[in-house]
């Protein structure tokens, strides 16, 4: 297939990516107004980041008012999947692209693009990446840029609906995979529990959400990771 | 230190951290890692990070908790039984707004 047919083709592929992003972004841009984003840094911040939870929790962390070393840990973390993800990516690609280029489209990987990228038959063609790309993002960063618009202008009842269109997209990354393995349904069964236990009890609820979930993270990650250690080829294909 | 140029900070530690995460495998790291505990590591951290991050959170981020906690339940449903990421988010959306509806 010429080039040019691949980046059509992921024009093609990332119009569905880019409405499902819009509805997300729209309600990240609720929150990224209570950490006080103007809609023009909301959209530009948004664009160069792509990153739903990632996303949401520096926001958060800004709103709050963390400091930049917890803002930095938390970037980290929330992001870590695109190490591994993108590890994958490394296989993909033909030996003649340059690095350049490979950077570009690791830069490019969000979890949808990702997903649609791996799954190009053969060996990768930047260029799809890119097509899907330019589709996406802008749609991401203009549902932001409308969610602190008009985040504030919505009755309360819109706002408090709309507010939980985020976690709806969590269940819908993490629900899947649980119900196929159970060492996840027991990830994302404890991720539920040591967070609430850690709201409610006395001391642990003095630490600030953005360390809880890092501590839990790292946590439970590990333990499960030590418990059930995953088969060689799975984790590539389970984040498709 | 000024709020805006603050906030600048905060959203370029945002903005270099996230891609650099990104980047990071496709300069460092030509061979897949053979260490069974990193890669069963990356492998469950998103799982788990998501997990923290949505419960107890949506009972805070609604008017009503028992609505957020509703949103929560119709959200797993939905997804269990194979809807996509808008649907479930849609669904979860609609839950808040019918309960408060009632709720109050």
């Amino acid at each position: 297939m010429k080039d040019n047919n691949a980046f059509l083709k992921g024009m093609r592929d990332g119009l569905p990516i880019g409405l499902g992003y819009f509805a997300v972004s729209f309600s990240l841009g609720i929150i990224a107004k209570k950490g006080g984003l103007s809609p023009l840094l909301g959209f530009f911040s948004s664009l160069f980041t792509r990153a739903s939870a990632g996303e949401y929790a520096a926001y958060s962390l800004i709103a709050v008012g963390a400091s930049f070393w917890e803002l930095f840990i938390i970037s980290v973390i929330t992001n870590a999947r695109y190490l591994l993800m993108n590890c994958a990516l490394t296989q993909k690609f033909d030996s003649k692209t340059n690095m350049f280029t490979r950077l570009l489209v690791g830069a490019c990987c969000t979890d949808e693009i990702f997903g649609i990228s791996i799954a190009w038959p053969g060996k990768l063609k930047p260029k799809y990446t890119f097509g899907a790309t330019v589709v996406a993002a802008p749609m991401w960063a203009l549902g932001t840029a409308l969610g602190i618009i008009a985040g504030s202008a919505l009755p309360i009842r819109y706002v408090s609906a709309l507010s939980v269109a985020l976690y709806g997209m969590f269940l819908a990354i993490i629900i899947p995979p649980a119900k196929r393995d159970k060492a996840v349904t027991a990830a994302v069964i404890a991720g539920f529990l040591f967070s609430y236990l850690f709201s409610i009890l006395p001391l642990l609820k003095e630490i600030s959400s953005g360390t809880r979930t890092i501590i839990l993270t790292i946590a439970i990650s590990a333990v499960i990771s030590l418990i059930k250690p995953v088969k060689v080829e799975e984790e590539v294909a389970e984040n498709e | 230190m000024s709020d805006s140029l603050r906030l600048c900070i905060y959203l370029c530690i945002m903005i270099l951290t996230t891609n650099g995460v990104r980047i990071l495998p496709l300069t460092l790291i030509r061979k897949p890692i053979k260490n069974r505990f990193i890669r069963s590591f990356l492998y469950y951290v998103p799982y788990v990070t998501l997990a923290v991050m949505t419960f107890p959170a949506i009972m805070e981020a609604t008017q009503s908790p028992i609505a957020g906690l509703l949103a929560l339940i119709a959200g797993i449903l939905a997804a269990f039984f194979g809807l996509g990421l808008l649907p479930v988010s849609i669904i979860c959306c609609v839950v808040v707004f019918i309960c408060e509806t009632f709720i109050k």
